[in-house]
Parts: structure tokens; C-alpha cells; sequence
């Protein structure tokens, strides 16, 4: 028997295999090189490999204008503009991460090299994620993205609450990923291929007489799904491991998780189960309105800087997946618009958490937020604009993000489920405000200054630029958006 | 046509004075000169543009200074701005709230941060004036939260919190069924048979086709937000405890100039928009403006507290712009955009004066002051001019706008008309009370040592003054300017309204 080698694009999965490759080179490096690895070097190679992988998407970009969107390695992995944007986010997250991690490690005294190896191993299946046409190579990338994450969770030695938050998102990620698989295995038996391209042409062509299998497959893919966006009701695990995670880790989980599952998410229910739409839809509703009204109000009681992020993020998902549900070319196009402006905001906004939290990374009452503004005004004036642009705030680009994906859904005839998540943005706004109020307070003028170190203000400093730049002038990155999605129709 | 550069002039006037105020937070006082200045160029470029502006054009319907570029397509996103009649006089409102507020209500705690919020207030209300695109109106409507809330939670009473946060959620809450009906409208709008490229333009959408239903929807999801922002009856609840929190700067902008965002709203958006659903709502929001009139004056009447009064008697001026501009006669319209301007002028008037009050006897409740007339009759008679004018006396301001806003409806509404008639019979009776209970009588103690009106306090009304005698005796070049505009406004409803 003849073993028939696929013809590979290297082009299409570069980005994947400098991501790999980079955590294996540093990998190696610790275990060869005697003394112990300097972190500053682990540090300068996550930037410079993700500086890379940016300078690679942008000749994608390229080559997709050229030669068009195209498959390789059997048609698993697919190389369009939507791919290339998302993977350029991915690398953006992980480069303000792994700065705000520096900071972060050399505070908590955890400087080792392994953090930026699981970081870049857990983007490159973020990555792969993105670039998936196979519910195999899906399962894969959300495997290799998940399995990096457990450890990373856990990865404050020092706290009990670490570990415990590992734990916990690795039993229920467990579960999730199987029933991810289960789900995956059944939309194999019912539409013969688990090529995503394949089952939406099977699916085109063919009538199914019994769909039960197909239906049951679908929603346990939704399921899994539903479990690492934290979607209600499968958000239980976000604010315990949210809470628990060393918060520069939490901040890079918002963010990458969400571009990477999203992106699969989009692939998934629009590319291969588009002709579904009518099937899936309703659930998608209920789980849109759950998502963003429990979210928001969840967030109103909550005492713990990142619990309170926690909540406001499944509101975010919440609101991301309306773009998903839309089902046309404009939702979608909405969707990557927001986790593009998305991440970057998170990311900055964590980065402020992990200043604040001090020493330790347990000093998370908001109450530590009193009058932060008073005694720093950048830092608390950046913390301001952080929290209003995920409030959704005009000049802002969270504005736009919240209008594009609402934008379509009134154009997808969703005109209440608009208004559901508009009023779940005002609940929310209560909390973002009372926070931003906060940081203005009069009080507490006496508290200890914090410490802001470069590139931790450098990366806060790049979010709120990003925010305010595209807030003001969104047009670029709405075009991008456009751009990268035309050819997602269901 | 006139260049708009006058209208980018007047929105980054404002802005660039903000942010020169934030960067002379070093030295003290430096801050609140520079906005005084900025304030000052507004209001000269506003009075300039009022008098260049010219309704008689043969393109853009009355809309002068007008311009449109596309700033996104795929958002529909486009600077697009003009200035007809209807936001003419409220441009102008607009500067001269912030230039009297800055005097006549110096906050000096924190001042570049405050005089720089009230400057990007400035700037975001403008904004909203002179937007011709629904998005562009809805962006700069949503932006005036933020500088307000800011303004109301640091600088407030002792329930400064709670206010600004149930303002903030009221509004903030209202608007998104503004947002969903803009959306709808504007993808209506696109999906027509040559719709083209996603737009939100006012003229491209007051053309869109619809059916009589979705164009109560539509009118009802903008008027839900028009009535929070107005506020209208029964959407007013976070006026009174907002007007009562705010410091005395922002208590003027919120009532005499934001609270015209919501009935200038309705007039441009809800009534001009959707002329099909006018027939079917138009009995409702008669009955709500009336109800207003009347639950306003009643609670005028028995409130204790000055600033409270205010808003309770804003609520009933309130009810009857929304009257006026309900009422679908031209005439009762005019009066409408009249009073809009009239009770700004008016509620500055007021709010300076129990400004004043407060600086001397640190409290606003009525029972606190008797005889004032006594030791301070210069502010005594300064507040009577004030409250006759609100009071609607002839030869004043007030009494031009309500006459016409009665004349008008009563020859479309009669009944709708006789009840609100009740209103300025009570607004006579709560003001003249409220006057005879601070003012009459013997001072004593606190009250004996209460100082007249400075000089500059003198002069900070004088505009006031001046304007409520100048539009209660002379009125025309000001209805000259409004007429046109609103004729063809209300020209245009009732030919879409009947004959589709």
C-alpha cells in the first residue's frame, strides 16, 4: 500500500510552525544550555516570534489577494483572509501577554522560561483553530490550545487558589473537549466526512430523512463550543478559574481563547452547517439572551476585580455570538470585528488587574481601585478608557463593536434579540461605571503607589491607544473585517 | 450655501478648549480663563452663524452650512452635518449655556477637570444639533452621557452616586431602542429597491418606504428614548433627584439645554421620520404631554426644595413643547421650537439664582429662607423677571412660545389644548408661591445677613434678562429663521402622512 504524502502550502501554515517551532527551540535551549535560561530571553523570543508570525500574515494577506483563499494538507487547513486576521490578533494577544507576564513573573519570583513555552505552544493551537477546515484539526487545536492553558492556570506556585483553578477548568475542560469529539464523531456517521468544506457540500446536496444524528452531532459541537467561550449555561468554570489563574494568564485566556474559538465556532456553523441555519438559530437565541442578561447581572454583585471581568466577558461572548447568529456575511464580518478590538482591550485591562493586584496577586477588591486615578492619573485615566470602551462607550471602539454585531442582527430580522443584549449593556454599564467612579473617588489619597513597569505600561499604554485611535477613526479595521469575510455565505 | 467650516469651527472650538484647560491643570485659575475664552469664541461663531444663515436655498431642503463625507462605508458611518432653522436656535442655546454656566456657576474644586468636562459637553450637544445622520445624532447623543455622568457623580450633592448612576442607566437604557430602530430604519432603507450602500443620512432615510406598522414601531422605539432624555411623562422619574444632585452647572446644562436633545429629537426624528404613524400616536403623546403639564405643576406645588421646583416646572414646560410639536399645526410647531430655546434661557435664569442662594445659605429648601427681598432686592427682582417670563406674562419670552404652542393646538386639538391651558394658570400659582414664601415677609437671622446680588452675578444675568424682554417683544427675526424649517418639516409629514 502506497502512503500518499498530502501536497503542503507551507506558506498557509507557517505562522503555525514558527509558533511551534519557537516553543520547541526554547524548550530545547533549557534543557541543553547549563545555566538557567534568562527570562528576558524567553521574553524577547515570544515578541520576536510573534513579530514574525505578523510579518508572515501580512504575505498571506498578500497571497490571498493574489491567488485567492485556498486548502492544503488534504484540505484541513485553510488559508483565507478570515484565517490571517484572526492569526495577526492571536499574535498581537500573545506579545502584550508575554510582556505583561514579564513584569508579572519577576514580581511573583516564578521567573522561569516554561511560561512563554506553554504561551507559545497554546497560540499555535489557537492558531491552528483559525486556520481548521477539518473538525479533527479543530479538535486538535483546541486540545493543544486548552492543555497549554491548564498548566499556565496553575501556574502560580505560591497560590493554593492557582491550583485549584487549574484543576478545575481541566476537569471541565476535559469534558468539554469529549463531548466536543463525541459531537464530531457524529456529524462524521451522519455526513460522511469531517471535512468542513465536505459536509457543507454533502449537506447542500443531500436531503437528510433522519437528521437526528446530524441535530444531536451539531449540538454537542455547540456544547463544546458553549464551554470554552463560557456561554450560559457552560460558564460556570470562567469565574472561579478566571479568579484563580495568575491574572496576566487570565488575560491572555480572554483574549486567545475567544479569537481561536470563535473563529472555529464561525467555520463550523456558518461554513460546514450553514444550511442548517434554521436549526441552529433558536438555540443560538436562547443562548445569546441567556448569555448576555446573566453575564451583566452576575457582574453587579461581585466584589472581585476579576470575577467582575469574568462576567463582563461572558456578556462579551455573549454579544459576539450574535454576529453568529446573524448567519450572513455582515454577522460574521461583525463577529471578527469584535474580537479584533476585543483583545487587545482585555488584554490592557488585565494588564492593569496585574498591577493593582501587587505582590502576591490577591489584592483584588475593586475598593483597591478607590482614587487610583487621584494618585496616578495615566494609570487610572487608562483604566477609565478601558472600562468604557468595553461598556461600549462612543469614541470608543468597543462602540463599534457592539454596533456592528447588533447592525446585523436587526439586518438578520433579530430586532428584540437586539434589544435583549442593548439592555443587558445598560445592566453592565452599572458595574463599569461604578468601577470608573470609583477610580475617581476622594479617598484612600494616602495609598501606596503602584509600580508600573515599562512594558507593562507600554501594552496598557498600546491598548487604550488602539481603543481610541480605531474609536474615533474605525473605518481601516471595519474595512479589514469586510474584507476578510465575503466569502462566508451559509 | 455657506461653508461648513463654520460647523467644524463650532465643534472643535470646545474640544481644543478642553484639552488646552487639562493642560494648564499646573497653575490655579489658569484652567477656567482658558474655557471662558473658548466659551466666548463659541458663542461669537454661534451668533455669526445665526445671523449668516440663510433659508432660502434651492438644494438640501433649509439646511445651510451644509456638508457630507462617508467615513466607513461598511459601518454606514459619515461626518454629515447642516443647520436649519430647528437646531439654529438651539446651536445658539448651546453656547450660551456654557458660557453662563461657566460664570455664573464657577465650581473651583478640581476646576481644569470640570471646566473641561462642561467644554466636551459642549461639543457632544453640538454635535447632536447639527448631525444630519441618524448615526452620527445617536453617537454624539450617547456621547453627552459620559461627560454628564462625570459631572453629576464628582461635583454633586451628598446622592451624587445614585443620581448620576440612575440618570446614567435611564438614558443609557432608553437609547437602545433608539439604536435598534435606527438600525431597522437604515436596513429598510438599504434593502429597497435601490437602496444602495448602507446609509443612516437623514435625507436618504426621511425618503424610505414603509408600511403604517412598522412605522408606529419605529416611532415608538425613538420616542421611548426622546421621552427619557425630555423627560416626558412618565418616563421623568430621574429628573428630580438628578436636577436636585447635580452641581448648579450641570443642573443648568441637563435642563436647559440636554433636556432639549430629547424634544428636538422627537420633533426631527420621531415626527419627521415616520409621518405614517403621526395619526395613530399622535392622540397618545398629546394625552402624555398633558398629563405632564399637569403632574409637573401639581408637584411644582408642593415641593420643598427650589431645585426640585425647577425640574418639576421643567417637566410641565416640557409638556408643552412636546405638545406643540405633537399638535401637527405649523403654528403650535414654531411655538415648540420657540420654547425650546425660551425655557433654556429661562432655566439658566433660574438655576443661577438658587446657585446664588445656595453659595450664601448652603441649602435650597424653601422653608430655610423668608424676606429675602429685604436684604437682597436686586436678586429679588432679577428672579421675578425670571419667573414671570416662565410664568408666560406678555411682553416676555415665555408668554410668545405658549401662546402660539395654545393657538396652534387648540385649532388642531381643541380639547388637548384646554386642558394644558390648566398648566399656565398653575405655573402662576406654584412660582408666585414659592416667590412669596423666599422672597415676602420679614428676614430674620441667616436670612437678614444674606447679601445682594454682586456685580458679576448682576452681570451674568443680564443676558438673561435681555433676551427674555428682547424675544418677548421682538420676536421676529428669530420665528423668521424657524418658519421656513419647520413649515417644510411639517409640510412633509402631512403629505407622506395622508397619501400613502
Amino acid at each position: 500500500m502506497n502512503l500518499v504524502i498530502p501536497s503542503i502550502h507551507y506558506l498557509a501554515i507557517l505562522p503555525v510552525l514558527i509558533f511551534f517551532g519557537a516553543a520547541l527551540v526554547l524548550t530545547l535551549a533549557t534543557a541543553l544550555v547549563k545555566s538557567k535560561v534568562p527570562l528576558w530571553v524567553a521574553t524577547a523570543t515570544v515578541v520576536a516570534t510573534a513579530l514574525a508570525s505578523i510579518v508572515v500574515n501580512y504575505f498571506q494577506w498578500r497571497n490571498v489577494a493574489h491567488a485567492g483563499a485556498s486548502t492544503t494538507i488534504a484540505h484541513a487547513i485553510v488559508l483565507d483572509d478570515f484565517s490571517v486576521i484572526a492569526s495577526a490578533v492571536i499574535a498581537l494577544s500573545l506579545l502584550m501577554s508575554a510582556l505583561v507576564a514579564h513584569d508579572w513573573a519577576l514580581r511573583e519570583r516564578v521567573a522561569g522560561v516554561e511560561f512563554h513555552i506553554l504561551a507559545l505552544a497554546s497560540s499555535g493551537g489557537a492558531l491552528l483553530m483559525t486556520q481548521a477546515n477539518d473538525l479533527v484539526v479543530i479538535f486538535l487545536g483546541l486540545e493543544i490550545l486548552s492543555i497549554g492553558l491548564y498548566v499556565l492556570v496553575a501556574f502560580d506556585r505560591h497560590r493554593a487558589t492557582s491550583a485549584e483553578a487549574a484543576l478545575k477548568y481541566f476537569l471541565l475542560g476535559s469534558f468539554a473537549s469529549a463531548i466536543f469529539i463525541y459531537g464530531a464523531a457524529l456529524v462524521y456517521g451522519a455526513t460522511g466526512s469531517a471535512n468542513l468544506t465536505s459536509i457543507s457540500y454533502f449537506l447542500g446536496s443531500n436531503v437528510l430523512l433522519r437528521p437526528a444524528l446530524l441535530y444531536a452531532g451539531g449540538a454537542l459541537l455547540l456544547v463544546g463550543f458553549a464551554f470554552k467561550i463560557a456561554a450560559v449555561p457552560f460558564h460556570l468554570w470562567s469565574p472561579d478559574v478566571y479568579e484563580g489563574a495568575p491574572t496576566p494568564v487570565t488575560g491572555f485566556m480572554a483574549s486567545i481563547v475567544k479569537v481561536g474559538a470563535f473563529a472555529a465556532l464561525v467555520r463550523v456553523l456558518i461554513s460546514a452547517l450553514g444550511t442548517q441555519l434554521d436549526t441552529w438559530r433558536p438555540i443560538l437565541w436562547m443562548l445569546v439572551a441567556l448569555t448576555t442578561i446573566v453575564g451583566a447581572t452576575l457582574a453587579l454583585v461581585q466584589r472581585n476585580a476579576k470575577r467582575m471581568l469574568a462576567y463582563s466577558s461572558i456578556n462579551h461572548a455573549g454579544f459576539i455570538l450574535l454576529g453568529v447568529w446573524a448567519g450572513t456575511i455582515r454577522g460574521t464580518a461583525a463577529t471578527l470585528f469584535y474580537v479584533m478590538t476585543y483583545a487587545p482591550i482585555v488584554v490592557a485591562t488585565f494588564a492593569v488587574v496585574t498591577l493593582v493586584g501587587g505582590r502576591g496577586d490577591d489584592h483584588h477588591s475593586v475598593d483597591r481601585y478607590r482614587g487610583l486615578a487621584r494618585r496616578q492619573p495615566w494609570l487610572g485615566a487608562a483604566m477609565a478608557v478601558l472600562l468604557l470602551s468595553q461598556l461600549g462607550a462612543p469614541l470608543t471602539t468597543g462602540f463599534y463593536a457592539k454596533f456592528t454585531v447588533l447592525a446585523s442582527v436587526v439586518d438578520a430580522g433579530g430586532g428584540a434579540l437586539a434589544l435583549i443584549a442593548l439592555l443587558s449593556a445598560a445592566v453592565a454599564a452599572v458595574f463599569y461605571l461604578r468601577w470608573t467612579l470609583a477610580l475617581y473617588a476622594e479617598d484612600d489619597l494616602e495609598a501606596a503607589r503602584i509600580a508600573v513597569p515599562r512594558s507593562t505600561g507600554a501594552v496598557i499604554g498600546f491598548g487604550v491607544l488602539v481603543t481610541l485611535v480605531f474609536g474615533v477613526w474605525p473605518g481601516p479595521l471595519a474595512t479589514l473585517a469586510q474584507h476578510a469575510t465575503v466569502l462566508f455565505t451559509p | 450655501m455657506h461653508s461648513s467650516l463654520w460647523i467644524a469651527v463650532l465643534l472643535l472650538v470646545p474640544l481644543v478648549g478642553a484639552a488646552l484647560a487639562l493642560l494648564t491643570r499646573k497653575t490655579e485659575g489658569r484652567a477656567y480663563v482658558v474655557a471662558v475664552a473658548a466659551a466666548s469664541i463659541e458663542m461669537a461663531v454661534s451668533l455669526v452663524v445665526a445671523l449668516l444663515y440663510n433659508n432660502h436655498l434651492a438644494h438640501a431642503a433649509t439646511f445651510d452650512f451644509y456638508t457630507r463625507h462617508v467615513l466607513s462605508a461598511p459601518l454606514g458611518l459619515a461626518y454629515d452635518v447642516g443647520i436649519d432653522g430647528i437646531s439654529l436656535l438651539m446651536v445658539v442655546l448651546t453656547s450660551l449655556v456654557v458660557l453662563l454656566a461657566l460664570l455664573g456657576a464657577r465650581d473651583r474644586r478640581r476646576e481644569p477637570a470640570f471646566v473641561g468636562w462642561l467644554l466636551l459637553l459642549t461639543c457632544f450637544t453640538m454635535g447632536s444639533f447639527v448631525a444630519h445622520d441618524l448615526l452620527e445624532f445617536f453617537i454624539f447623543f450617547e456621547l453627552t452621557l459620559i461627560p454628564c455622568y462625570f459631572i453629576i457623580g464628582q461635583w454633586g450633592g451628598a446622592q451624587r452616586s445614585r443620581a448620576a448612576m440612575k440618570f446614567f442607566i435611564y438614558t443609557f437604557a432608553g437609547s437602545a431602542s433608539l439604536l435598534v430602530g435606527i438600525l431597522y430604519l437604515g436596513f429598510t432603507h438599504q434593502h429597497q429597491p435601490g437602496g444602495g450602500e448602507l446609509t443612516f443620512g437623514y435625507g436618504a432615510l426621511s425618503s424610505t418606504a414603509m408600511s403604517h406598522g412598522t412605522a408606529v414601531w419605529l416611532f415608538i422605539a425613538f420616542a421611548v428614548a426622546f421621552a427619557v432624555k425630555s423627560p416626558i411623562w412618565p418616563l421623568h422619574t430621574w429628573s428630580p433627584l438628578t436636577y436636585a444632585e447635580a452641581p448648579t452647572a450641570g443642573s443648568i446644562e441637563l435642563s436647559a439645554l440636554l433636556a432639549k436633545l430629547g424634544t428636538y429629537g422627537l420633533l426631527r426624528f420621531a415626527v419627521g421620520l415616520f409621518p405614517l404613524a403621526l395619526s395613530t400616536m399622535r392622540p397618545a403623546l398629546l394625552t402624555l404631554a398633558v398629563v405632564g403639564i399637569l403632574y409637573g405643576s401639581a408637584l411644582a406645588c408642593v415641593t420643598s426644595d427650589l431645585k426640585r421646583l425647577v425640574a418639576y416646572s421643567s417637566l410641565a414646560q416640557i409638556g408643552f413643547i412636546t405638545l406643540g410639536v405633537m399638535s401637527g399645526s405649523q403654528i403650535a410647531t414654531v411655538g415648540a421650537v420657540l420654547l425650546m430655546f425660551n425655557h433654556g434661557v429661562i432655566t439658566i435664569g433660574f438655576f443661577l439664582i438658587i446657585g446664588f442662594l445656595e453659595q450664601r445659605r448652603a441649602s435650597i429648601t424653601v422653608r430655610d429662607f423668608t424676606g429675602l427681598q429685604g436684604p437682597a432686592p436686586v436678586l429679588a427682582a432679577l428672579f421675578t423677571v425670571v419667573m414671570l417670563a416662565s410664568i408666560g406674562l406678555p411682553g416676555l419670552s415665555g408668554f410668545v412660545s405658549e401662546f402660539l404652542i395654545l393657538l396652534g393646538t387648540f385649532a388642531t386639538h381643541a380639547w388637548w389644548a384646554v386642558f394644558a391651558s390648566i398648566g399656565v394658570v398653575a405655573a402662576a400659582l406654584y412660582l408666585l408661591w414659592a416667590y412669596q414664601r423666599v422672597f415676602h415677609g420679614r428676614a430674620e437671622g441667616a436670612n437678614l445677613e444674606i447679601t445682594d446680588a454682586t456685580s458679576k452675578e448682576r452681570w451674568v444675568l443680564v443676558p438673561v434678562v435681555v433676551l427674555i424682554v428682547a424675544l418677548g417683544v421682538f420676536p421676529k427675526p428669530v420665528l423668521d429663521r424657524i418658519s421656513p424649517s419647520v413649515q417644510q418639516l411639517i409640510e412633509h409629514t402631512t403629505v407622506n402622512g395622508v397619501t400613502k
